[in-house]
């Protein structure tokens, strides 16, 4: 893009700057409206498994709902307890709702479509996505009050667990890669399965990894059945409890940015990202960046799937999960996975 | 140009965090103040282009040791009215802990500006590696010519770690928290639940 706005006469260091912001806005504006768009289908998700309706009253299908939800939420009066933290209360949604934009600096849309195509593309996501505790954590301390504080310390305890596993989760799969680049782990799952399958996925020690790694993605997204923060039967709503207006619709939009985040990482580093699914070359006349944003919205409606069938955790079984099943296995998946390299010759 | 920028942006930002952490008199905020500085210090990493140790930082620091930090710190019952009591106690100790690291930074600067130390000679068996990235270049120097302290400093780590289980671990005794996960998950309807038809009027004996 920098080439673009060069041509239209400005020198490099102009042409870069001016090109980075319009990849900003290129990234943020179409996210936002999807997230928007994405909790309709949320909705609309749990309702068809529940027999019910779903939001189908604000414009054609229900379909302007969470824009009408916006707009209520954005014309409510700011409530400030007067006994919270104030600078720190305020603070945390921004925070979440920042943290939650950041990481999207450096996800893969195409093979040329990347904001920022790093060499540590995934310990940066990794690095991003373990700040978004603070969030939590800020706004369940500053609220001054019992049960964001309970679900902040939930919060904190639940996602430091589940991140060890997601880590030694993702060294597998940089194993295979050979590098932490997102556009490169995706070019290298091409023709993996037997020159056919374009995903990491068919290997039979990368899916049992797949099913820990979208397992945890729900445990760090606190998405059912890993909702501990914001348990509305033990909690009212978690950390949220005390916010309201538009500092509430900031979480709000910040933890589904989380979830779709989470997805897209699912399918960029198992699912072969932007490459269609075979590789077969008429496939490869459809942009990369519809079979990456179908595969998206696949692992989408499994987490509404999910949270729409699922039972909650109790706190004691999620602890459990994470340090006895979920971290010795991936501990030792990697070291069965660099054996199997080593013996295979994958490192030359 | 924009890298003197980032620099000074990230440095002042550091410098005045780090005030900010003994400045700040509720300990919550000290805290956070100190993720700041973490992160921004991240940020000096990366102009110096070592990017893998930014992200490590950002990781290891920010990521899991101020969480478990910010944890334990907001759990604390703190009596400020106590902490100042202690001052004037205190006062001679912090002096010369004041003392100390002003004459270290004294004997710090000297020492620089006198010229590096000769410990041995470099034998020039690592030499740069040229068109790796970060994350490969120390990958190939801790796994081949630093491995044993590698491995040594992986072991001090599991011990301190085992240390600290067995020093807090304490059992129980009575069969309280003591859950059997197998059998909470082998357990069927069949039996653990008895299927009653009580008559109207009478009610249910079990």
């Amino acid at each position: 893009m920098t080439e673009f706005f060069q041509s239209l006469g400005m020198n490099y260091e102009w042409a870069w700057f001016v090109a980075t912001i319009a990849g900003i806005l290129l990234i943020a504006l179409p996210l936002m409206l999807s997230v928007a768009m994405i909790i309709y289908v949320d909705r609309k998700v749990w309702a068809a498994i529940n027999l019910r309706r779903g939001p189908n009253v604000v414009g054609p299908f229900g379909l302007l709902q969470s824009f009408a939800d916006g707009l209520k939420v954005f014309l409510q009066e700011t409530i400030i307890p007067s006994a919270a933290n104030k600078g720190i209360f305020l603070l945390a949604p921004i925070l979440t709702f920042t943290v939650a934009l950041a990481a999207w600096a450096v996800v893969p849309f195409s093979a040329t479509a990347v904001l920022a195509d790093i060499n540590i593309g995934l310990l940066y996501i990794l690095a991003i996505s373990s700040l978004s505790v603070y969030g939590v954590v800020m706004s369940g301390w500053a609220s001054n009050s019992k049960y964001p504080f309970f679900s902040a310390m939930r919060a904190a305890a639940q996602m430091i667990s589940y991140e060890v596993s997601i880590g030694f989760i993702l060294v597998c799969v940089v194993l295979f890669a050979g590098t932490f680049n997102l556009n490169d782990i995706v070019r290298s799952q091409q023709g993996f399965g037997l020159g056919i399958v374009n995903a990491y996925v068919i290997h039979p020690l990368l899916f049992p990894m797949w099913v820990m790694f979208f397992i945890s993605s729900l445990a760090e997204t606190q998405r059912v059945p890993f909702d501990l923060t914001e348990a509305e039967s033990e909690l009212v709503a978690g950390y949220q409890t005390e916010y309201s207006s538009m500092s509430f619709a900031l979480f709000w939009l910040g933890e589904y940015a989380n979830i779709l985040l989470m997805c897209i990482l699912n399918a960029l580093l198992f699912w072969g990202g932007w490459l269609p699914p075979i590789d077969w070359a008429p496939l490869y006349y459809v942009p990369g960046i519809v079979w990456l944003l179908l595969k998206t919205f696949f692992f989408f409606f499994m987490f509404s799937w999910v949270m729409a069938t699922v039972p909650r955790y109790r706190y004691d079984q999620l602890m459990r999960l994470g340090w006895k099943v979920f971290l010795p296995i991936s501990l030792g998946f990697v070291v069965v996975i660099s054996g199997y390299l080593m013996a295979t010759g994958h490192f030359g | 140009m924009i890298q003197t920028l980032a620099f000074y942006l990230f440095a002042a930002l550091v410098i005045a965090s780090a005030v900010m952490v003994i400045m700040a008199r509720n300990p919550v905020h000290s805290v956070l103040w100190l993720i700041l500085a973490f992160f921004n210090a991240a940020g000096l990493m990366v102009l110096v282009g070592a990017e893998f140790i930014a992200a490590l930082l950002v990781i290891v620091y920010v990521g899991a040791v101020a969480v478990l930090f910010l944890f334990v710190v907001m759990m604390l019952d703190i009596d400020f009215a106590e902490l100042r009591a202690g001052f004037v106690k205190n006062f001679p100790l912090g002096i010369i802990i004041a003392l100390i690291l002003a004459a270290e930074l004294i004997f710090g600067i000297g020492a620089y500006q006198a010229g590096r130390i000769e410990l041995g000679v470099a034998s020039g068996a690592t030499s740069p590696i040229l068109d790796a990235s970060n994350t490969a270049s120390i990958g190939a120097v801790l796994f081949s010519d630093y491995l044993f302290l590698f491995e040594a400093a992986g072991l001090v780590l599991l011990i301190a770690m085992i240390g600290a289980i067995v020093l807090t671990h304490r059992k129980r005794p009575g069969g309280r928290g003591q859950q059997n996960i197998t059998k909470q998950v082998r357990r069927n309807p069949n039996e653990a639940t008895v299927m009653k038809q009580p008559i109207v009027g009478e009610g249910v004996e079990l």
